[in-house]
């Protein structure tokens, strides 16, 4: 074994060629390393941002090339009530689905952090609405939503005999935002609880040992201990959460497409729906540029918690 | 790490046993832990309990709750997989999205791990700032690109091809890769790489025959992610693809079975149910990877 080693490595260092050192050439080799990754990313994201924000101050349509329309665009959609809508739309969706999401999966992380049989079959299942394609679970959902085959209007009406009729679900303005919303809560609750789930395993069990020692109830070790130690990784997934809600796309799309007269539009189904299937790019890359600013907020919030997570941790900033 | 976790869970339980015998009574460990888990069960699998039970229903049924129990079916029939199989093109969907998802992955993993170690263990100056970099552009999300990232398509002839997809995805798998790699390549102890350099490898053998076969769990984790992600995308495939036999099943599904005002439930729900299952499948045989692959991204 030793020997056909000793043997390569004599072979190796005998026959240096020229592309071998360029190769152990540091400056080279990071740059090498580094081109198809950042290459990548600069073409097909960097560069569509740019364009992106650039489209929205023209006039661009599918087939033709636009010209420099300033503010036009803004100024339009700032007296659009559709866009208005979808900016009320977003915000409210975002916040009612994250704190339904958070407060489900923090409950039900806690509930898994218990010891119990099955502990790993049930987390694996758990996870699954959020592995299977967004859109066919949404199509599940259109399903369950039916206005005339709706099964939970058939436990409402015939099982339980709550109702007389059948409930709309996705026929009216206020049901359908409700219905997208209820969505949305199911598909999140499995990444925020495995994540949180995660959170709580590094939680010290001496902690709680003590706590108990001085005589704390429950909600106060909760309150003193589980929540404090939970805050660093909890404020990250709530930035992903948020970022991702708030640009939802697909959810609305295979359920309402924004129907019913608009009222479920978010600005990324608005965007798609003017700037592709409309033809207007300029005013879709305009709605979709108006996202910008929310997510600046959410990023700054990530980075400062993560900036704070480091400091308590009391680890090198590398 | 997993026997850590193990093991904290185990004295946990054990050194919370004298404290449980004292006053948690079986009783109430049925209402506070048993009744509230099994209704998450049963909230989080009903979807898919409705959606395989439609797929296998006939339509008498289907349409018909007053003489048939709607949770169960009475007399399964294969029509709707059937024609799902043969009367559409699902199973060309299938291929084509099966081909965009192992290729973009592929493209990401190269891409990926060449970066996470140049930015974790080459320590160039500035690394930092690149790693940043790719961690803010995972932020971006794909709905804020699609509409320049469609002009770009065009422009660039890749329209209604395949490539547009496969170079489009990376855009969010890189990001994702890179991120949970560096976590990976951290957790390799250095002096293994410093032994090798003093024996005289170089940096690439070193990245072939050391850090990579130490790495391949996070390898792993990588790439069924980046599968799972890229099966499942849905705006890009919805942007720059047309015509109907080139797209991916969850764009297919949604624009080419849902035609007219009659909706074929069934069918429908068949093409939901046939086109979760690969990715059900996968992730059984790795729910560890994607257990940990999830939470070491969160935490890194």
């Amino acid at each position: 074994m030793s020997a056909v080693t000793a043997a390569e490595w004599i072979k190796a260092r005998r026959d240096p060629s020229w592309i071998v050192k360029l190769f152990d050439w540091k400056p080279f080799l990071v740059i090498v390393c580094l081109l198809p990754a950042v290459g990548l990313l600069m073409t097909f994201l960097t560069y569509p941002l740019g364009l992106g924000i650039f489209l929205a101050f023209t006039d661009t349509t599918i087939g033709r090339r636009g010209v420099w329309v300033g503010l036009e665009n803004f100024e339009y959609l700032l007296s659009d009530p559709i866009w208005r809508n979808a900016v009320f739309y977003s915000v409210f969706y975002t916040g009612i689905a994250t704190i339904g999401k958070f407060g489900l999966g923090l409950w039900l992380a806690l509930l898994l952090n218990q010891h119990m049989p099955f502990k790993s079959i049930i987390r694996a299942i758990i996870l699954l609405p959020w592995i299977v394609p967004t859109v066919l679970s949404a199509i599940a959902f259109w399903w369950i939503y039916d206005p005339q085959f709706s099964i939970i209007s058939y436990i409402f009406v015939e099982v339980l005999g709550w109702r007389s009729t059948n409930i709309d679900f996705i026929g009216t303005e206020w049901p359908a935002r409700f219905s997208l919303i209820v969505a949305n809560i199911w598909r999140g609750i499995p990444f925020v609880a495995i994540s949180l789930l995660a959170g709580l395993q590094t939680i010290s069990p001496s902690l709680y040992e003590a706590a108990l020692l001085d005589g704390s109830t429950s909600w106060q070790r909760f309150r003193f201990i589980t929540f404090p130690m939970l805050l660093p990784i909890l404020a990250i997934v709530m930035t992903f959460s948020i970022i991702f809600t708030f640009t939802d796309f697909q959810l609305v799309y295979a359920i309402t497409r924004g129907g019913p007269v608009n009222s479920t539009h978010l600005l990324a189904t608005l965007a798609f729906q003017r700037g592709i299937a409309g033809g207007e790019l300029g005013e879709g890359a305009a709605i979709a540029v108006s996202m910008i600013p929310f997510l600046v907020a959410a990023t700054l919030f990530s980075y400062f918690a993560l900036a704070r997570r480091k400091w308590q941790q009391g680890e090198s900033n590398d | 790490m997993t026997d850590a976790v193990v093991s904290t869970a185990s004295t946990n339980t054990a050194s919370a046993q004298p404290e449980t015998m004292a006053w948690d009574s079986r009783a109430r460990r049925v209402v506070m832990l048993w009744i509230p888990l099994g209704c998450f069960l049963l909230i989080l699998l009903f979807p898919f309990y409705w959606m395989a039970v439609t797929a296998f229903k006939p339509n008498a049924e289907l349409y018909d709750f007053r003489n048939h129990n709607p949770f169960w079916i009475s007399s399964p029939t294969l029509d709707h997989i059937y024609l799902l199989l043969f009367q559409t093109s699902y199973p060309r969907w299938l291929w084509t999205t099966m081909i965009v998802a192992i290729s973009s992955t592929v493209l990401s993993l190269f891409a990926s791990t060449l970066a996470a170690y140049a930015i974790q263990r080459l320590r160039f100056r500035g690394s930092q700032y690149v790693g940043l970099g790719i961690y803010l552009a995972y932020l971006v999300p794909p709905s804020i690109l699609f509409i320049p990232l469609a002009t770009m398509v065009y422009n660039l002839g890749l329209f209604d091809t395949p490539f547009a997809l496969i170079l489009t995805y990376p855009t969010f798998l890189i990001p994702f890769c890179t991120w949970l790699l560096i976590g990976y390549f951290k957790s390799i102890p250095y002096e293994l790489e410093e032994c090798a350099l003093i024996d005289g490898a170089t940096r690439l053998q070193i990245l072939r025959r050391i850090t990579l076969p130490l790495a391949v769990p996070g390898l792993i984790s990588a790439g069924i992610f980046s599968f799972t992600l890229s099966w499942n995308e849905f705006i890009y495939a919805l942007a720059f693809i047309q015509s109907s036999e080139r797209k991916t099943v969850p764009v297919a599904i949604l624009t080419e079975l849902v035609t007219g005002d009659v909706y074929q439930w069934g069918a429908l729900m068949a093409g939901s149910l046939l086109g979760s299952l690969p990715v059900a499948i996968f992730y059984s045989f790795f729910v560890d990877y994607y257990v940990s692959s999830l939470t070491g991204a969160v935490k890194e």
